[in-house]
């Protein structure tokens, strides 16, 4: 789950990290109240899940409460990126000394968190990493033993602060560390993190993005939050009428697991496809022979018939497809004859011949015998593990292509 | 040979009176494993498939006259999937199969650290297991006995596979070409697993029965970099094969992975499965197009390897 910035913000503050005193609000009128409270410059920012706000002109700065007002009224109206703005931050525009970067990520290959510092913050540090390697700081540490401060600090003397700085950054980076951990987050970042000209440290923007696996455990924060449960995940892109129909068919059934999604692809073939890996191998077999995938999809988890059914009707039905193939690497729970029977279904009660919908069926396995019964019973152009994933790929590309003709 | 286990390794199901883990318990049985108990909190006294089954590891030690099993397969919910970890840790087994999918990283992190300090190994999250073809299955690879049975066939090459789907079909057409399979490993596909390819490897080059190592691999990690980079330092007998699925997501039109940038200078730009295929060759592993050409390719490398 990803946050907004004004989230973010309050994730780092509750944490124990220094913020500024800065105001969310939805109402142009409410920033301006805002911008008078704080009493000097501000800074409208947009809340918005993407980047690029600054370019947008979703960033604004401020001289009196009168012009956050105007500013925060067009922020709200601007769409970036295709998103609408949840609101506007109203910040204090700090006097900037120096600016910071401190992240901590998950590195899959030590297995282990991993804390990261720059003195040269306020842009990507992605950057910053690859031209100057020697002004960041990086440090693993564990998720069993208790967090201790020297760690954070090891990492930010390796990026070569020293002094003030060095004792002042020190507990944020630890807090940000414990924070991550405790939240179940997949990144932490505060980006900036400004040193003021009266010596003080304050996190100026941050960003967060939690593990949906996670969530679970994380009520209390998220509700703490007021983020409603309608919000799900916060996927970034809306799903299409497809994927809609294959999350409903879904979500309809617990037996097994479907997944449908046409983001990207437009062709003829409709694809149901599985599991995981048998998904992606066969996609690309399909796409390498030239023919033109109308989606991707996962099937598995042994799903009933009505599952399997209603993800062959979903396919069936949309734009453009004119036959499905039927294809999984070799399965051992899920069974063949119930995934025959759906997708036979699926085309019965659309008023298709299974015999020419269906280009090829290639699931072996788990009841096998009882499948390819049902689908010698319509007709259907099937096979065993004998023919491979490429060439039953291959066979339901040349019948499209050939029946296109 | 084999690796991980043998005909002689004793394992325990934790979550063993769930649905899914009363069939794998079955499937395990008729392969001819040998399971000496299950737990399952407050289920003491029961029996799944003959297996006693009891609340707590440490009762079904006592039981068995202080054994300390070989290894255990975890198939609770996620929640409760690192203390479930933790305990076979903390009773001394050394060999544990994670079969459930969706538990929280710093959960994964936690039980893989806690591994690595006693000296245990743990296979997945998210995995199928392992098999050893003709003597034991560790977890649902392959499925039932007589599905298992007809996909592998004992034989030279060992199989490392992020899906556990693919296991089976890549081991299925080993077997079809008469090469068969001396240990396949389920390793799963999360984004930390207790055990990669490359901390696999060092197994599979002490096992005499292993000639070649295929590999099943998809976009997302850095896992294969670690491989190569393996290949590299160690001067291994087995020549390494590569199946790498998912290149369709390298196209510009279905860029959906978000990563943070924190998150780029981590993995790098080695996550896709383009700089994956060019990693892996540079360091001598070719990677094929097709599944249906992995046994040819084996062949012709290990004749290759032995005629030098």
């Amino acid at each position: 789950m990803r946050f907004y910035e004004y989230e973010a913000r309050e994730i780092v503050k509750r944490a124990g990290i220094p913020v500024t005193d800065y105001g969310f609000t939805t109402d142009a009128d409410e920033a301006a109240t805002i911008a008078e409270r704080i009493a000097g410059p501000t800074v409208i920012k947009s809340q918005v899940l993407t980047g690029g706000r600054m370019k947008a002109g979703g960033v604004k700065f401020a001289d009196t409460p009168d012009e956050a007002r105007a500013h925060a009224a067009d922020i709200l109206k601007l769409e970036i990126n295709g998103l609408q703005p949840r609101g506007v931050l109203v910040d204090p525009k700090a006097d900037v000394k120096q600016e910071y970067y401190m992240g901590v990520v998950w590195d899959g290959a030590a297995k282990k968190p991993l804390m990261l510092f720059s003195d040269m913050g306020g842009i990507d540090i992605e950057q910053v990493a690859e031209e100057h390697p020697d002004h960041v700081g990086r440090g693993h540490f564990s998720t069993l033993e208790p967090f201790s401060d020297f760690m954070a600090k090891q990492v930010i003397a390796d990026a070569g602060v020293t002094g003030k700085a060095l004792q002042r950054c020190t507990p944020i980076l630890a807090r940000l560390a414990q924070l991550f951990l405790d939240n179940d987050m997949l990144l932490a970042e505060i980006n900036p993190l400004a040193e003021l000209h009266d010596g003080t440290f304050v996190a100026l923007d941050a960003h967060m993005e939690m593990e949906n696996e996670g969530m679970g455990r994380q009520k209390a924060l998220i509700k703490a939050l007021g983020i409603g449960p309608e919000e799900g995940t916060r996927e970034t892109y809306v799903p299409s009428a497809f994927e809609e129909a294959v999350l409903a068919v879904d979500a309809a059934d617990h037996r097994g697991v479907i997944q449908g999604k046409d983001n990207g692809f437009d062709g003829n073939i409709g694809l149901i496809i599985g599991a995981g890996g048998g998904s992606l191998t066969l996609t690309d077999a399909v796409r390498q022979q030239g023919g033109k995938p109308a989606n991707y999809s996962e099937i598995g988890g042994n799903p009933s018939v009505a599952k399997a059914c209603g993800l062959a009707k979903a396919v069936l039905q949309k734009d453009g497809v004119e036959q499905i193939a039927v294809m999984m690497s070799i399965v051992s729970n899920t069974r063949v004859d119930i995934v025959a029977r759906g997708v036979i279904k699926a085309c019965l009660e659309l008023g298709k011949d299974p015999a020419e919908t269906i280009a090829i069926f290639r699931i072996p396995g788990a009841w096998e015998d009882e499948g390819f019964k049902i689908l010698d019973k319509y007709g259907i152009e099937y096979c065993d593990r004998s023919v491979s994933l490429w060439d039953a790929a291959g066979r339901a590309v040349a019948k499209i292509q050939g029946a296109g003709a | 040979m084999s690796i991980l286990i043998d005909e002689n390794t004793t394992f325990i199901i934790q979550g063993i009176t769930g649905r899914e883990a009363i069939n794998l318990t079955r499937e395990c049985l008729d392969y001819g494993s040998k399971i000496v108990g299950g737990v399952t909190p407050g289920r003491k006294g029961r029996e799944v498939h003959g297996v006693p089954v009891f609340d707590t590891i440490a009762q079904l030690i006592e039981h068995n006259g202080g054994q300390v099993p070989d290894g255990s397969v975890v198939t609770v919910p996620p929640a409760g999937t690192k203390d479930a970890v933790f305990e076979a840790l903390y009773a001394g087994i050394k060999t544990i199969v994670v079969v459930t999918e969706r538990i929280p990283r710093r959960d994964v992190a936690a039980m893989v650290e806690l591994a690595d300090r006693n000296g245990a190994r743990i296979i997945g999250p998210n995995c199928l297991g392992l098999i050893v073809p003709g003597v034991a299955k560790m977890g649902g690879i392959g499925g039932p006995a007589k599905n298992a049975a007809q996909a592998y066939q004992p034989g030279s090459v060992g199989v490392m596979s992020r899906s556990g789907g693919m296991t089976t079909e890549i081991s299925s057409t080993l077997t079809a070409a008469g090469l068969g399979v001396s240990t396949a490993v389920s390793i799963g596909g999360d984004a930390i697993i207790g055990s990669t390819y490359a901390e696999l490897m060092p197994y599979f080059e002490a096992d005499e029965q292993t000639q070649a190592i295929v590999i099943y691999t998809e976009p997302g990690g850095r896992m294969e970099a670690q491989l190569s980079a393996w290949v590299k330092e160690n001067n291994s007998r087995l020549p390494i094969i590569a199946f790498m699925a998912g290149k369709f997501m390298d196209d510009d039109e279905m860029q959906g992975m978000s990563f943070g940038h924190a998150g780029t200078i981590v993995e790098g730009k080695e996550d896709s499965a383009t700089e994956k295929i060019a990693r892996l060759q540079e360091a001598g592993i070719p990677v094929v197009e097709r599944i249906d050409e992995i046994p040819d390719m084996v062949k012709k490398l290990i004749a290759e390897r032995s005629a030098a």
